[in-house]
């Protein structure tokens, strides 16, 4: 093997782990203590958005074991237990490998859509995994807020994701 | 995921390659219902697994929250700028109100110190202060809990108390090499037992994930008026007692809700308290090898040298009365 191919190859294999390792840090920013009061409680779910972004556009570089690797660091970061948001955003890739193709392709305002109706889905599996396993109601009011948050930052995170994405990353070949 | 190159595979290939993937979906999934099982039932071997992923991840979020923390500093010293002068004065006041609060605090010490000392009666540990920064917030819809970059290797251990100079913050309830979780009063699952200042009645203090957890089991017809402070009691050797918790925020139909004194949304530091390896209970086997130097207080010794006696192995544990076991111990010799 020659030197320039290694490198051609270095090159894209560190152009392929983008997606994982954006989604990944989002885990990471999603929990960090931001000094505004009550950020916590109405935080938008990050890495829904991320994996949402990146099973349509480009589903060959966010397999489903990279999904489940980072919804259980997300458990252990959050200190709900463990498989939690494993299994929503199992789910979600699951769902969306399946309806890509509705979604590939169309205008901006289709792929919000598409996010708008997977959130509030992802948001009450959340709410009755963790109720079930807390064995206490608990209050639905947070995860709606949490809900309508990550709705309304998806736009602005899918643009950032979408630079990202023609800079290092590129289109699906 | 393939399913466009998928057609130039031969003949039987293809529907293997999808009954593989179904596979190791259904795979993926029963993992993740085994872990939540698992987590569910407080398995050790989660728990490792937790504190290893937050572990091996806690340098990264420690980076993290540092721009967050001086994004938040900057504006609090902007915002300070412009109080300067209210501040002063404010302050002005306080210190001559605090001056005189320090003479009576020392008068009473002294008091203390000498009825204490007449009473045999054993002092409170001192603790250590072991600061802490919090790295992770998710005080969030689930679960109320934050990171702290401190751990194992800093001596922390499960179930210390972490506080501000507000007041309690929570308990640590996992700990790391590096890092530690702090499960916060207001989490569904704290208990805190706690004592209303004014009257002295006792409680415990229930988080229901909201931000002010609930007064629970508070005597029928105690008098509780919004706007007491409540303290911990020290009770079941958790917390100790005298920390200051919360002020009792509404009284309702629902039950008696209490505002933490602790503004989690600006927590950035915390302290946790060590109170070395015997925790905040004096340790019984420590209080027991001092007795053969005088008879055993089980009744085997003479009626009148048995409160010395009693009081001379209880006071050796003491760590900041160093003169009063001699003294004690030349009352022992002397009635030998």
């Amino acid at each position: 093997m020659n030197l320039a191919g290694g490198t051609a190859r270095l090159d894209r294999w560190a152009r392929n782990i983008v997606p994982v390792v954006i989604t990944l840090f989002l885990v990471f920013i999603g929990v960090a203590p931001i000094p505004v009061p009550y950020y916590a409680v109405v935080a938008p779910s990050l890495p829904l958005m991320a994996v949402y972004y990146w099973v349509v556009l480009r589903p060959d570089l966010m397999p489903r074991t990279a999904v489940f690797a980072i919804g259980v660091v997300h458990d252990a970061l959050t200190g709900v237990p463990l498989g939690v948001s494993a299994l929503v955003l199992l789910l979600a890739h699951a769902i969306l490998s399946s309806q890509r193709r509705f979604l590939v392709g169309k205008s901006f305002w289709v792929f919000w859509l598409g996010f708008v109706m997977l959130a509030p889905a992802a948001g009450a599996l959340t709410w009755l995994l963790m109720t079930l396993l807390r064995g206490a109601l608990v209050a639905p009011d947070a995860t709606l807020f949490n809900v309508l948050m990550t709705i309304a930052v998806f736009p602005l995170l899918a643009w950032l994701l979408f630079h990202m994405q023609r800079a290092l990353v590129g289109q699906e070949s | 995921m393939n399913r466009g190159s998928g057609s130039t595979v031969v003949g039987l290939a293809l529907p293997i390659k999808i009954w593989a993937q179904r596979f190791a979906f259904l795979l993926l999934i029963v993992t993740a219902f085994t872990l939540m099982l698992l987590s569910k039932a407080e398995t050790v071997l989660i728990e490792q697994s937790r504190t290893a992923i937050v572990d091996s991840v806690a340098p990264v979020l420690t980076v993290l929250s540092q721009p967050a923390q001086s994004i938040s500093n900057t504006i609090e010293e902007v915002n300070g700028l412009f109080l300067l002068h209210a501040d002063n004065a404010r302050l002005k006041r306080e210190n001559e109100l605090l001056l005189g609060w320090q003479n009576e605090a020392r008068r009473l010490q002294l008091e203390l110190t000498a009825l204490r000392s007449q009473m045999n009666i054993v002092p409170d540990p001192i603790p250590r202060a072991i600061g802490a920064r919090v790295i992770a917030d998710s005080a969030g819809t689930f679960v109320h809990s934050m990171l702290v970059n401190a751990g194992s290797q800093e001596r922390l251990v499960r179930g210390q108390a972490a506080v501000t100079v507000d007041g309690l913050v929570g308990r640590i309830a996992a700990v790391g090499r590096r890092s530690a979780r702090i499960l916060l009063l207001t989490d569904l699952n704290s208990r805190v037992p706690v004592v209303v200042e004014s009257t002295g009645d006792r409680a415990i203090l229930a988080g229901n994930n909201s931000g002010r957890p609930e007064l629970l089991h508070l005597p029928r017809n105690a008098p509780v008026t919004p706007g007491d402070r409540i303290l911990t009691s020290g009770h079941g050797g958790v917390f100790p007692p005298g920390l200051a918790v919360g002020i009792v925020a509404e009284i309702g139909e629902a039950g008696i809700s209490v505002q933490p004194l602790v503004d989690y949304g600006r927590l950035a530091y915390v302290q946790v308290l060590d109170y070395g390896p015997e925790g905040i209970l004096p340790a019984p086997d420590k209080t027991v090898p001092a007795a053969p130097v005088g008879p055993a207080p089980a009744g085997t010794a003479p009626s009148d040298t048995a409160p010395a006696v009693e009081g001379a192995p209880i006071v050796e544990v003491t760590p900041d009365e160093t003169v009063r076991p001699t003294a004690a111990a030349a009352v022992v010799g002397a009635v030998q």
